[in-house]
């Protein structure tokens, strides 16, 4: 077993046991977006930040992925992981205003505002489709691609996959709903497509096999009105 | 070749040699790296070569032809030994005339250097005073050696320290003589290189121990590590061998980047001659000593520089860093205990056991050993490569070495480390370069890149410069590093157009400082240097930009304004030289620039004889 120290607490977990494994055991809460139960750790989307160390050595890492070590001071709410926190909350509702996972976290933390340019993107690259892809549904079909500002997620060459059952566990495990309806354009999409089982989509008849995880799913008929 | 299977083979190969030593002809030196080869050398080699055939001087002239010198301002320069006669800037004309002078043994004395302080030609290398004021230990080995060929490198010395290390009985040698060299890593960071091998060598033994040697040079404007595997791939190797030999590693890889073609020529074919006479592979000189490298080449990414990113690459994988620890020295290349080092480290080694721990540490400073290699370019007089002991202060290196700035403008500072780095302003050049005042100065040694700047240049742009190198060559893993780089380079494109406010800049420091702690490997950790070190000394700049809407230095496109004023004479030099047609005027009366056409290029400055061309 490593011992450790969590806000002031000392907490026994064992070894191999994760910073963020260690704060939940205790209750401490600590948001994230890239990390879910099941899936290896990834270190994405650093809202997951504690501070370690003391002194000049006090450190940010991300708590999803350092490991619990004997003796390690750590502090998962101090001002400078609130302070970094909230801004990376503002950064992601700059880019992606809509996702109603990143709204309810920016308001559990107290961001009102952002003071960037607004931008509407959707993918915030957690990687959490890639994963799931690959470690729970063992298909591999989907993968990052390029980097900086380029980096996306899709299939090869952006074709439909073979690897792809259309299972569409990267559409449930999304927390911006990027994948999560492609409308009517099944051969473009990672998915398939999204299927809901009232109409609009449904009257496409393109869709035998699937459901969708939104419900009421309304995606299809947002863009059937732009 | 014939297979060396023990050490007397070798010592004897050795012997055969130096007994063979080359008859005391002047030989004419050609150094031809990548930067060599660009500006020519490849031409002077076949002139010269040419110049020997036909005016039979064979026995009384020969070439070598080597990796760079470091003088890259003065290239292609010529080295005529054994008396040190240095010509700089040869052309096909005239290097027939250094040929006949050399077999002659005589100077061309109008093609010689020319002091631009004194108008003196100085004949002799070691008297010029970009060379006079170094300490090339490294660089000066790039003179002899003939890079193709593994037996010029042992006649100078190559493999003799292998030798010693292969001597003695007890391995760890190598690990204590190492550490007590005080080397620290040249590649940026500044670990200790001795306390890095101890602990290799201190791992569990098992599976195997990985050592890589970290050749993906990619900091724009720095070429140290590159002439170093041009010019001497075998200094490399060696040292890996002589690593292997104290840490019991049994795998060596080199990860060198794809854009050096010229490196990995030579790097190649290294390692083919190491392998044919013995030196890597199983039972290296009869010693029980089992090592071979590897190359591998990197796909141009600037984050596999990063050793965990870099190990991920050569599992075949996307070049991204991962959470440390685990360490690589813990688990690396496929989980196995892996010591990464940088070009310069490596080849620091052979000079560490050739002539000693204590004989190393003399040079230096005390928490910073040795000598360093920097690349020196930017608006700085003499361009090149310049290596230094550690401790020697900025204005020596940039005066002393460099000559000062390049063109009229003052120097404003100096940019050191990289797009990780940070600019030091002139106020601070009485500072010493190691390791610790870098970085207490807001910067970071890095792997020793430092761009000079001048009075003409706009730091807002500099900032913008690097962030917007580093949102390209972030590799997105981490959501502060790739949108926190996006959004500094942002608000700096807003500031340095005239659409900035106090309160962008505000958050731009808020920005950085979060992008700094919040990011998983040292790109991200680093990124905001370049924003934050030019807010700590040039604060004002930022100012002028925003409250002003105005470039001191008049860089800022958006912020200047190109008018003609009463110097013109009306020679249409300008009028030619505009790509938009945007200037008008009749001859020999004062033209005039079109605002509206303008996209200020600056070519009509640059075309202008009158100074009549001005930037508001």
């Amino acid at each position: 077993m490593i011992n450790l120290t969590i806000n002031g607490s000392n907490v026994s977990v064992e070894e191999g046991s994760t910073l963020l494994e260690a704060a939940n055991f205790m209750g401490f809460p600590i948001p994230t977006l890239c990390h879910m139960d099941g899936l290896s750790s990834y270190g994405a989307c650093r809202l997951c930040v504690v501070e370690i160390g003391e002194g000049t050595r006090a450190r940010l890492v991300s708590s999803c992925t350092y490991p619990a070590e004997e003796g390690l001071k750590v502090r998962t709410a101090s001002s400078r992981v609130v302070r970094a926190r909230k801004m990376i909350l503002e950064l992601l509702l700059a880019s992606c205003p809509q996702s109603k996972t990143i709204q309810d976290l920016a308001a559990a933390h107290g961001v009102r505002q952002q003071r960037f340019r607004q931008e509407h993107e959707d993918c915030i690259l957690c990687g959490l489709c890639v994963r799931v892809c690959e470690e729970q549904m063992m298909a591999k079909a989907i993968g990052f691609r390029s980097r900086g500002e380029e980096r996306s997620i899709g299939t090869p060459f952006d074709v439909r996959s073979d690897e792809c059952r259309l299972c569409g566990a990267c559409m449930y495990v999304c927390p911006t709903c990027r994948l999560r309806c492609t409308y009517n354009e099944p051969d473009n999409a990672i998915c398939g497509g999204c299927e809901n089982l009232s109409p609009p989509c449904l009257a496409e008849g393109k869709f035998e096999d699937m459901m969708c995880y939104m419900d009421p799913c309304v995606a299809c008929e947002i863009r059937e009105d732009t | 070749m014939k297979r060396l299977n023990s050490l007397d083979d070798l010592r004897a190969l050795q012997a055969e040699l130096a007994a063979r030593g080359e008859p005391e002809v002047p030989t004419i030196v050609i150094p031809a790296g990548t930067c060599g080869q660009a500006s020519g050398a490849d031409e002077i080699v076949r002139v010269m070569r040419q110049a020997i055939e036909s005016d039979s001087l064979e026995g009384k002239a020969r070439l070598r032809v080597t990796g760079c010198h470091g003088f890259c301002q003065m290239e292609p320069s010529v080295l005529v030994e054994p008396e040190g006669t240095f010509y700089p800037r040869v052309t096909p004309e005239t290097a027939a005339r250094i040929v006949k002078a050399a077999a002659r043994g005589e100077a061309a004395e109008d093609l010689l250097f020319v002091d631009p302080s004194t108008g003196l030609p100085i004949r002799y290398q070691n008297e010029i005073p970009f060379f006079s004021r170094q300490v090339r230990s490294i660089l000066s080995r790039n003179e002899k050696i003939d890079p193709l060929s593994i037996e010029s490198y042992i006649e100078n010395d190559g493999y003799a320290p292998l030798l010693t290390v292969l001597e003695k009985k007890n391995p760890r040698w190598v690990v204590d003589e190492v550490k007590a060299s005080g080397l620290r890593g040249r590649g940026g960071a500044g670990f200790s290189t001795g306390l890095k091998w101890e602990m290799l060598a201190d791992q569990p033994n098992g599976t195997g121990r990985f050592l890589v040697c970290n050749a993906d040079e990619g900091d724009p404007g720095a070429y140290m590590d590159r002439s170093v595997l041009e010019g001497n791939p075998h200094s490399i190797i060696e040292g890996m061998v002589i690593g292997a030999r104290g840490t019991g590693s049994t795998q060596g890889i080199i990860y060198v980047r794809n854009e050096y073609p010229l490196a990995i020529k030579h790097l190649t074919s290294a390692v083919e001659q190491a392998r044919e006479l013995g030196l890597l592979g199983e039972n290296i000189l009869g010693t029980g000593l089992s090592f071979d490298i590897d190359l591998v080449h990197g796909a141009g990414a600037f984050v596999c520089g990063e050793e965990t990113a870099l190990i991920r690459s050569i599992e075949g994988k996307m070049g991204e860093p991962r959470q440390r620890p685990p360490f690589p020295i813990q688990k690396g290349i496929g989980g196995k205990p892996t010591a990464i080092n940088n070009v310069e480290t490596w080849a620091n080694i052979p000079l560490i056991i050739g002539k000693g721990a204590p004989d190393f540490e003399k040079v230096g400073t005390k928490g910073s050993s040795g000598t360093k290699i920097f690349s020196l370019v930017g608006k700085i007089r003499n361009t090149g490569l310049v290596e230094v002991p550690m401790g020697i202060t900025i204005e020596e290196i940039i005066y002393g070495i460099g000559g000062g700035p390049s063109g009229d403008a003052g120097i404003k500072a100096v940019q050191t480390g990289g797009p990780s780095g940070g600019c030091i302003p002139v106020e601070r050049f009485d500072l010493p370069v190691d390791y610790d005042s870098l970085s207490e100065a807001g910067s970071i040694m890095g792997s020793g890149g430092m761009i000079v700047m001048d009075e003409k240049t706009c730091m807002v742009d500099v900032a913008k410069y690097f962030m917007n190198f580093l949102k390209d060559e972030s590799c997105g893993k981490c959501y502060t590093c790739r949108k926190g780089t996006q959004r500094m380079h942002e608000i700096l494109e807003d500031i340095s157009g005239g659409k900035g406010t106090l309160e962008q800049l505000d958050l731009l420091e808020e920005l950085s400082g979060v992008v700094k702690d919040t990011t998983m490997c040292g790109l991200g950790q680093t990124a905001p240097n370049p924003v934050l070190s030019t807010l700590r000394y040039f604060r004002d700049e930022y100012l002028e930009h925003i409250e002003n809407r105005r470039c001191p230095a008049a860089v800022c496109k958006d912020l200047i304004v190109y008018s003609i004023n009463d110097n013109c004479t009306g020679c249409r030099a300008c009028v030619k030289a505009c790509p938009q047609d945007a200037i008008t005027g009749e001859k020999k009366s004062r033209h005039t620039i079109d605002g509206a056409k303008c996209i200020k290029c600056g070519a009509c400055r640059s075309a202008c004889r009158f100074e009549a061309v001005e930037v508001v």
